[in-house]
């Protein structure tokens, strides 16, 4: 990451199952050309499908950075976006059904900080940030930062697509925070990059996409929900409450985060600015976010109450899920990862 | 950005600082302040004042936006 900040195109994964294995094979063919039809019904958990999501991770991928030597004509190929939203519909329709028991708590845009805490204090997942602050070993955080890297190095970015969607109070709410993300103006103090500073302090690969190969699908289904919400202008209030909750539920972890990297030796400035800085800024966020951001965006457009209530309530499901998965996996003894850091990712 | 400073108490939460402002303390140093916006504590229990971080939630702080009523209850819904 020295330098002048050239972006990286990250490489390339392997397949994982025959989505994935159709789309990076396309991917080393021009634009246009056509796909063979694939079946969607070996799909597993639709929330956590090895397959599945990394397949739609690299369809998303082409929205952001894309890949080494793929053409770039690829992010809007009618073919390629067709299959997109076969995949799409699947993982939505899991969402729906893991939260068909639930209904949204009446809101509105006075009561909509109210209404998102409600979702958070239903919240009965593991808390992985108290495990990683008082008994966590080295290995887990290595693991939960390669995990983590996923989004982190991209961090902000698809909640960046919202802003040409919404108008006035709202987009004044959402622009104050992510000009926060991305550093005040400051590249030094881009979140993503002092994401990457705490990578190469712990001894981590900071390059971008590095560890895809690695993260399981639960992991990567956390990240896609963001992009299936950020990419699609009538998901806005999805990606809206998505953010919100996000920044409700972050000062505190992120504290615990940097109390457990400094237990285990990390005590740099490079290794805990990352955190000790979305503390303060977090505390700030969560209060534009849920009142001027969400509440700003229901005043606007009532009929967007429940898809922002559904956005936040989907991020604490896959958070969930993907807590649930790291500390079950390390309670075995196990890794977390597709393949242990150090150990090659077998094809 | 307004030429004058903006302070909003949020719902149970810290006081938010907008606009052109200089934090210092009671000696006249300036502290440091990293972004446009900042989050002061209103509930004394954070560990960074005086900014916010977040421990209000922890110990479930109540406070409305809206400024109290001297003549209202003790604790404001």
């Amino acid at each position: 990451m020295a330098g002048g900040y050239a972006p990286h195109m990250p490489s390339a994964p392997t397949p994982r199952g025959p989505l994935s294995e159709l789309v990076l094979g396309a991917l080393h063919h021009a634009p246009g050309s056509a796909l063979p039809a694939v079946a969607l019904d070996h799909v597993g958990d639709p929330l956590a499908d090895d397959d599945l999501h990394l397949a739609l991770y690299c369809c998303y991928e082409l929205h952001y950075r894309g890949f080494d030597g793929v053409d770039e004509a690829w992010e809007w190929d009618p073919g390629l976006l067709a299959l997109r939203a076969r995949m799409e519909a699947v993982f939505e329709q899991g969402l729906r059904d893991a939260l068909a028991g639930w209904t949204p708590p009446p809101a509105d845009a006075t009561t909509m900080d109210l209404a998102l805490r409600t979702i958070i204090d239903a919240d009965d997942a593991p808390s992985l940030s108290r495990h990683l602050e008082t008994r966590g070993t080295l290995q887990q955080l290595h693991e939960f930062l390669v995990h983590r890297s996923a989004y982190q190095l991209k961090e902000a970015d698809p909640h960046s697509f919202a802003i040409p969607r919404l108008s006035g109070p709202p987009k004044a709410a959402l622009v104050e925070v992510q000009a926060d993300e991305y550093g005040g103006g400051d590249p030094a103090r881009v979140h993503a990059k002092l994401f990457a500073d705490t990578l190469r302090a712990v001894g981590l690969d900071d390059t971008y996409g590095a560890y895809l190969d690695r993260l399981p699908g639960v992991t990567l289904a956390t990240v896609n929900l963001m992009s299936l919400f950020g990419l699609h202008r009538r998901r806005r209030g999805m990606i809206v409450g998505h953010l919100a909750l996000f920044e409700m539920t972050s000062s505190i972890p992120n504290r615990r985060y940097a109390t457990g990297l400094r237990r285990l030796g990390f005590r740099t400035k490079a290794a805990t600015e990352f955190f000790d800085e979305h503390v303060t800024a977090d505390a700030v966020h969560e209060n534009v976010a849920s009142v001027d951001l969400a509440g700003g965006l229901v005043r606007g457009e009532p009929a967007l109450v429940d898809d922002v209530l559904f956005g936040a309530r989907a991020l604490v499901e896959l958070e969930g899920r993907w807590a649930r998965h790291l500390l079950a996996a390390w309670e075995r003894g196990a890794s977390s990862l597709r393949a242990p850091l150090g150990l090659r990712v077998a094809a | 950005m307004s030429d004058e400073a903006r302070i909003t108490p949020y719902r149970d939460g810290p006081l938010l600082v907008r606009g052109p402002f200089v934090l210092a303390d009671q000696d006249g140093n300036e502290i440091e302040v990293r972004n446009r916006t900042i989050a002061l504590c209103r509930c004394g229990r954070s560990r960074r004042k005086p900014f916010c971080d977040g421990m209000h939630k922890a110990v479930g702080w109540r406070a409305a936006s809206a400024a109290q009523d001297p003549d209202g209850p003790l604790r404001e819904a």
